[in-house]
């Protein structure tokens, strides 16, 4: 019995979960949205995640290995992650430079100048993204229609989203026309709930989103709170606006089915990092998601808002996750 | 709906290895090392010198306090020395050691197996041969027991708690002892109530040991006020807090104790030996070790003698596996790891948990995600990652806002984990330093 043992502090037993497992569990549950759009946009839509994720995995690699000079940690999959969710918000028709340009951007500037993995503020994929929309407008709102694998990478005809239609025609006619018109030809529920309309290659298929959520939810890799909170904050802002105008508002299930809406509340503003840490916290950060939302679809200049409100509510994740605590055990005693 | 705590809460591998293995009665050892603070509060002070002859049973330690536990000896023969020996702990601490001669025990303590069931002595002689016996809480704490019954003026006790709970993983010897002595359990309640005078006690068992729940309800049919809850299982439930809140919904204030809520939360392991203390006189100098591992051998229940090494008892289980890497003393959760198997079995040492290479290691640290898993799992309601953080940058003052000395050392953090931070290990760090700072401004 004069064996060597092994002396640490409790607790002795660990969990199986771990950060790669976690971050590869956000890439099984990304697969059934990239299947369906490589299902409705063709061989273009693999490309361009491919490369998205290769650039982001490298930079990230290049980044870690000769500028911070430390170990590369590209095994996390986080990268991955980012990369996945880069391509999902970006039109299959974007010039592949853009694409490793928003990586960069994504990775360099959004993820490592902060420090890497837990230390960023924003979510990287959405730095990159919105650096691209903003620099490149036309490139960037200039989305194929969805055409299957006859969908060729520099296909000329060009469709516009649902939501840009909506916005350009609010002034125009009623909403109930621009539903019915058939040279806008506005996709159905149907069409939107399988994904067969315009728009950036992971927000199309709302089945597919919901799969992943449904996953993600059941390996409990994110709660319900944040999705859900910014889901029925937009159903119930948008329903009053409709309820109270129905004329020069849209329902708010096409809403909730249309643009980057549920790939952002699933997928974006889950994000751990950059993201409340309590669940009280969480409900806050997506009720200002859902509402700053709302406001710019409606109100503003762009017809899509649900990426400018979850980097607004990244910023304010910190002061939430000062202010707004759990609530202790023992601290309101309440006895019955 | 099965009855459990709100907030927080893991549910690791329950792993109960041992569950079927009855109680078994582990062989004298050779020699005893006794060490005389085996409990919570000031050390006894030994009461033998080198030389004395003792019987089982015997005094060897006197209390010293009011919070403090009697020191008995647990075997007869001679006291070989009193001299500093390594406990469990890892540090030397004054110890009692005698070489066991036969099996002689003081003729006041009943060494029958007769169950007796009438209580004859009343509310302060209760607590009274609870304290002369020292007896202290077997589920891991060893809080002196006589200082539980005796409720603080001004304070008022309405239900009793029996902890059954057994929620840390391996560990069966509670669920044992709910088996194999039902009935004098039973008493052991029925005369704590007595001596807390309520009218009420609530037993809680985890739905993972249902055979002993319904061997509970069998014995407690005919008895008026005792009840038996089964919990969902969900580990801490078995931390006083959590089970006083998952049976009676009231909540233990930050810093408070039971007994601010009007409960009072003793271990099946403590109602036991209240009854060997009260009904048959006999002093705690012996108690149930669930002995166990993946590996090994044998995994067994063993009663054994208090100040058994260690490493008796792993012989009996077969002996140690030739990949065994860790030894752990206590439940896999909150025990402690083992440097050294003479180590003693003392009145705390609920189990010995044998871990294998692979089991043994941490894994890697990663940098925090902030996924906030630790918040979700803490049933304090802290954040786990923050007073880590807090700790490591020495913002003590902000530590102790955030209720640092609320935490439990439960350990649900660090195992949920993902990036394998070690979040419980800066905890402990910055409890200890809070806990010294609020010292010191006591003492100005």
């Amino acid at each position: 019995m004069n064996k060597l043992l092994t002396v640490s502090p409790s607790p002795h037993e660990y969990s199986k979960e771990s950060t790669p497992k976690l971050m590869y569990g956000v890439v099984i549950a990304l697969a059934p949205a990239l299947l369906a759009t490589i299902w409705f946009f063709g061989w273009a839509a693999l490309l361009v995640t491919s490369v998205s994720v290769i650039s982001c995995v490298i930079f990230e690699y290049l980044i870690q290995k000769f500028i911070l000079k430390k170990e590369p940690s590209i095994k996390d999959g986080s990268a991955i992650v980012t990369g996945l969710l880069l391509a999902f918000c970006l039109p299959t028709n974007l010039p592949l430079g853009l694409v490793i340009l928003g990586s960069l951007v994504a990775i360099g500037v959004g993820k490592m100048t902060f420090g890497g993995l837990g230390n960023n503020p924003f979510n990287p994929a959405l730095v990159g993204r919105v650096f691209l929309f903003l620099s490149f407008p036309v490139q960037m709102t200039t989305w194929p229609v969805p055409k299957g694998f006859n969908t060729s990478f520099s296909d000329a005809i060009t469709g516009a989203t649902p939501l840009s239609v909506l916005n350009e025609n609010y002034e125009k006619m009623p909403v109930d026309q621009i539903m019915n018109d058939p040279e806008l030809s506005m996709p159905g529920y149907s069409k939107l709930f399988w994904g067969e309309m315009g728009g950036s290659l992971g927000e199309i298929a709302a089945f597919a989103l919901i799969l992943g959520l449904a996953y993600m939810l059941i390996r409990k890799i994110i709660t319900w709170h944040i999705p859900v909170s910014i889901l029925l904050t937009v159903a119930v802002f948008t329903g009053i606006l409709w309820l109270a105008n129905p004329e020069a508002n849209a329902d708010p299930l096409y809403h909730l089915m249309t643009g980057g809406l549920l790939l952002g509340a699933i997928y974006m503003a889950t994000d751990y990092v950059s993201s409340p840490m309590s669940k009280k916290g969480m409900i806050i950060y997506g009720v200002g998601i859902g509402i700053i939302t709302v406001l710019i679809r409606r109100f503003g200049a762009y017809p899509e808002g649900v990426q400018f409100a979850i980097l607004i509510m990244n910023a304010f994740t910190p002061l939430i996750n000062n202010y707004i605590k759990p609530s202790r055990f023992g601290e309101e005693v309440k006895n019955g | 709906m099965l009855k459990t705590f709100p907030k927080g809460g893991v549910h690791p591998p329950e792993n109960k290895i041992s569950a079927a293995a009855g109680i078994d009665v582990l062989p004298l050892p050779e020699q005893v090392t006794i060490p005389i603070s085996q409990h919570l509060g000031a050390p006894a002070e030994p009461a033998v010198a080198k030389g004395d002859t003792v019987k089982a049973g015997q005094i060897i330690a006197t209390s010293k306090g009011f919070v403090s536990a009697n020191i008995h000896s647990s075997v007869s023969g001679k006291v070989f020395k009193v001299d500093k020996a390594v406990d469990a702990s890892g540090y030397k601490k004054m110890s009692v050691i005698i070489k066991v001669e036969g099996d002689e025990w003081l003729d006041t303590i009943d060494t029958g197996n007769e169950h007796k069931k009438d209580i004859t002595l009343n509310s302060e002689e209760i607590i009274r041969k609870c304290a002369e016996n020292g007896i202290v809480g077997m589920g891991g704490a060893t809080f002196p027991s006589h200082v539980k019954l005796s409720i603080p003026p001004g304070k008022h006790c309405d239900v009793l708690i029996i902890n059954g709970v057994e929620c840390e993983p391996y560990l069966t010897s509670d669920h044992r002892l709910m088996l194999e002595r039902t009935g004098e359990l039973v008493t052991g309640i029925s005369i704590l109530m007595k001596a807390l005078k309520v009218e009420r006690a609530m037993i809680g068992i985890e739905n993972n040991k249902t055979d002993a729940i319904e061997r509970l309800r069998e014995f407690t049919s005919g008895i008026d006020g005792i009840s038996v809850h089964a919990l969902k299982v969900k580990y801490p439930q078995g931390g006083e807090k959590q089970l006083i809140k998952a049976l009676i919904k009231r909540e233990v204030p930050s810093g408070g104790l039971p007994v601010d809520v009007g409960t009072v939360v003793h271990n099946v392991g403590t109602a036991y030996a209240v009854y060997e203390a009260v009904q048959l006189n006999k002093p705690l100098v012996e108690r149930v070790v669930t002995v166990t591992g993946k590996e090994l051998e044998k995994p067994v229940n063993v009663l054994a003698r208090i100040g058994t090494p260690v490493s008796n008892l792993i012989e009996f289980a077969g002996g140690l596996p030739d990949n065994t890497a860790k030894i752990v003393n206590g439940g896999p959760m909150m025990g402690k790891a083992l440097a050294n198997l003479s180590v003693p079995v003392t009145k705390g040492t609920s189990g010995l948990i044998v871990f294998r290479e692979e089991e043994a290691r941490r894994k890697e640290t990663g940098p925090c995600i902030r996924c906030g898993k630790c918040i979700t799992a803490c049933a304090m309601g802290l954040e786990p990652y923050l007073l880590m953080s807090l700790t490591e940058k020495g913002m003590h003052e902000r530590s102790e806002k955030e209720k640092i000395m609320d935490c439990m050392e439960c350990g649900s953090c660090s195992y949920i984990c993902p990036a394998n931070r070690p979040l419980l290990d800066y905890i402990r760090l910055g409890k200890a330093t809070v806990g010294k700072m609020i010292k010191e401004r006591k003492q100005k």
